[in-house]
Formats: C-alpha cells, structure tokens, sequence
C-alpha cells in the first residue's frame, strides 16, 4: 500500500498541487485521474520521488519515502515498476536488453536464469520474436509492452503507469489496460495509473482519485463515478455527446 | 556562478551510490570504442593535413638563405607537441564527442529514459556520466598521440615530395634540440582538455529540458562552453608549466 499525506507542490508562483492526500491499495488498480494541466503526472513524479514534494509525506508499506535517506530511497525504489508514458526505451539497447536491463544492475542472476525470466515477462505481455529488434523497429503499442515487460521484470511490489495509453489506438488501449489489471491481480502489486482516457477508467478504475485545478475533489470507483454528484467530475466524465445522452437516459 | 556550483555538485554526484565495478567496466569499454575508435579516421586526416600545411607555410615564410632548411620541421615538430596536437585536436574533439554526448543526454533526459533509470534506483549521473569521463581521459591522450605522429608523418611527406626539404633534413630538424618536457606537457595538457570537455559537455546535456530544439541548444552550449574552457586552461596550463 503507498500512502500519501498532504502533498503541495509548486512552480514559481503557481500551485501545482495542494495539499493532496490518500491512499493506493495493494492488489488493486489505483487511478489518478483528471484533465490535462491538473497536476496528475507532477503528483505521480512526487510519489515515485523524481520531484521533491514542496511539503507533505509519502509512505511506501509504512516506509517514510520522503524523509529516506539516499540508501533507503534507493532501496525503496528497486521495489518499484515504471512504465513511462513514450516507453523511455533506451535507444542503444535492443529489447531483450531493454528488458533485462533491471536485472543486470539490480541483481546477481546468472545469464540463462535472465533470459528465462525476460522471455517469461515479454511471453507474459503478448510479445514473442522481437527480443533482437531495436525499439526504433517496434510500434507504439509494442513500445508500451516492453516497457511493462521492463516494469515487472524484476518483481515489483509497486507499479506506476504514467498515461499508458497516450498515442494508442483504441484497440490497443484497452489490450494495455487488461494486461495492466491482469497482472495487478496476478502478482498483487499497489498499482498506480495516471491517465485521462475515460476507457481506462471505466475499464480498470477499481479506486480513482480525481485532481481539478491541483485539488483533490473526489474519490472512489468506477462503479460510483457516474453518480459522483461532482460537477467537476461530470463535465470531465460526460464530455461528449454521446456519454451526456447515456447519463440521461 | 550558479551554473558553476551546480556543475561543481554534479561532478560530486558522479562518486555516490555507484554502481558496480563490472558494470563500469563494460560501459567503459563501449565508451572507448564510440569515444576514441570512432575518432580515429577524423584525428588521422584532420593532422596529417595539418602537419602537411605547417611545413609548407612554414617553409613560405622562411625566405633568408642564413636559416638551415632543418628549422622548417623543427618549428612544425614544435607547434605540433606543443599547441597543435592537444589544443586544436582538443576543439575537434569538443565538437565530434562533445557534441554528441551532449546531445545523446539530452535526448535521454527529453524522452525519460534518465527518469526510468532514476526510478529503477539507479545514479544516472553516474551511470551514465562517468564512463564518458574515464574513456575520454583514457582515450584522448592516445588520440593526442597518434594525431601527433601524423602531423609530424604529414608533413614529412609534404616537405620531401615537394622538395621544401630533404627527409635529412626533415628528421635532423625533428631531432635538433628535442626536449621531452614538451611531450609530457602535450600529455598532461591533454588529460586536463579531455577531463574538461567530457564533463561539461556531460553537464549541458544532463540538465537538458524541454524538446528536439533544446537539444539542439545544449549541444552547441556543450561546444562553445567546452571550447572556451580549454582554451583558458591551455593558457594557465602554459603559465603554471612553462613560464
């Protein structure tokens, strides 16, 4: 479980996020959601420690992440999965390398026992024959599966997406999220998705937290989000045609 | 000044939470191949041609009969170890390798791939930082070298094709008065341009943000910057060691 405590962060004079706190379950798809500008990818570097929060807390199982000294964050953060938003392949590496990567520097595997493990990972997220190509040789949505690949390779306790569907077709999107939820429940991580695509949040919010204006105005699921009764919410929910006249039907 | 203690604190940076010997073994390695390797067709031409125009202008302007034709090469040997081989080679370095490494960090920083390694727990200055300085202290002064031997090789066959001198001549003149000194100066000057050049070049891209034209801009910060830095060391070098 990753708990944060009232996190404010700000740019100069402009207030990024005030004073944001809740709490990500083990085992469960947490989203943080909200539209373009809110704060959701400075809130996710602030947990994830890639930005020092102006003020507040961030607990990984109890752990004070944010008051950790180098050695403790860097131990924190060897538990920790990231899937970036453009992939953040490296370029010099092919994709079996990409993915191995995690477990070259952080463990002491013998070579068989690492390609048994990579191939496993990309097995496990619908990638077969490509572990020589180049990630300049691979599509977007394959782009996306390895680096989840490279994310759960080395058995993450705590997974961060950050906008994993951004460039994708619909199609794709929604075989991300499955694979995003799928292996949540199959490994029991504190799973955390940053994202503005409705699908995702319908598809796989089972805890949501909704940023407006770098506040925290709503919590809870996909199950209660059409009824939020949050004005915010609903023009970010009900955006287009389509989804108004379902809602009031 | 700002930048000057932010550079000062990332060189700091460099030495904590490292990784393991072999892991900076092998990204040595490669560094050395893509850092010194890759520059050695570029260093080859660029000093032979040098070496091969010293002599000639040399010769142009040595007119009076009093002067024995042997000075031509031992004024060419001399530009040569002492300004032409570290300093020049050292301003063709700062924009092949310089620029390049700039421009690759930028790119890692604009595409998240230093914050991937970041997240994963790692010390991306250092990972990816110090391999760049220990192959370029490790590779430059071999590139000074061999850029010094083809020089002094370009203008051999220059003076003597042409007839400017006889290759008596040219190798009395490389051996008259032939100081060693001057080599360790080259040497030494060499490991401080290299040490310069990869850090702060390293230093423009690392701190990189925003798109394709920042990394644009930081790659030709990394050249001006890098440039002007060798060239005070190289006068204050001169000042501390020769004066």
């Amino acid at each position: 479980m990753i708990k944060i405590n009232s996190i404010s962060k700000s740019f100069r004079d402009k207030t990024v996020l005030n004073s944001i706190s809740g709490e990500f379950d083990k085992g469960k798809c947490n989203l943080i959601i909200g539209a373009s500008g809110t704060g959701k990818s400075v809130l996710l570097k602030c947990i994830v420690g890639l930005l020092p929060p102006d003020s507040g807390h961030v607990y990984y199982d109890l752990r004070n992440f944010t008051e950790a000294d180098k050695e403790m964050k860097s131990e924190i953060r060897r538990e920790i999965g990231m899937l970036f938003q453009g992939g953040a392949l490296f370029d010099s590496k092919n994709v079996e390398e990409n993915v191995m990567f995690p477990l070259d520097i952080l463990t002491r595997m013998g070579d068989e026992e690492k390609r048994e493990r990579v191939n496993f990972c990309l097995q496990r997220v619908g990638l077969e024959n490509v572990n020589k190509k180049m990630p300049s040789e691979i599509s977007g949505g394959m782009k996306k599966r390895v680096g989840i690949a490279r994310a759960i390779v080395n058995n993450p306790n705590y997974l961060f997406c950050d906008e994993p569907n951004s460039g994708l077709d619909p199609q794709t999107s929604i075989l991300i999220d499955e694979l995003i939820l799928e292996i949540t429940h199959e490994f029991d991580i504190t799973t955390v998705v940053v994202t503005h695509d409705m699908n995702s949040v319908m598809g796989i919010g089972e805890k949501i937290m909704f940023l407006y204006k770098g506040d925290k105005v709503w919590e809870g699921s996909n199950q209660n989000i059409a009824s939020s009764g949050v004005q915010a919410l609903d023009d970010f929910v009900f955006t287009n045609k389509v989804m108004k006249s379902l809602k009031e039907t | 000044m700002k930048s000057f203690g932010k550079y000062i604190l990332f060189l700091g940076s460099l030495f904590v939470r490292r990784e393991t010997f072999m892991t900076y073994y092998k990204l040595v390695f490669e560094e050395c191949v893509q850092i010194g390797v890759r520059s050695v067709f570029l260093f080859v031409l660029v000093s032979t041609f040098m070496g091969a125009v010293t002599t000639v202008q040399t010769a142009y302007n040595m007119v009076s009969p009093l002067i024995p034709r042997f000075v031509i090469s031992q004024v060419v040997r001399e530009m040569t170890i002492l300004e032409l081989a570290p300093t020049i080679m050292a301003i063709i370095f700062a924009g092949k390798v310089g620029s390049s490494m700039a421009g690759g960090l930028g790119t890692m920083r604009i595409t998240e791939q230093i914050d991937a390694l970041e997240v994963m727990g790692i010390n991306s200055a250092s990972y990816l930082v110090l391999p760049k300085i220990i192959a370029s202290l490790l590779m430059y002064p071999l590139l000074v070298i061999v850029a010094g031997v083809c020089a002094l090789l370009g203008g051999y066959l220059v003076g003597t094709l042409t007839g400017v001198l006889t290759p008596t001549e040219y190798v009395q003149g490389i051996r008259f008065g032939f100081q060693e000194f001057g080599v360790s100066f080259a040497l030494i000057k060499s490991f401080v341009f290299a040490f310069l050049i990869s850090s702060i070049s390293s230093f423009k891209g690392y701190y990189t943000h925003g798109g394709a034209l920042e990394v644009g801009i930081s790659s030709t910060q990394a050249v001006t910057s890098s440039v002007i830095a060798v060239l005070l060391a190289d006068y204050f070098l001169a000042e501390l060691l020769l004066s």
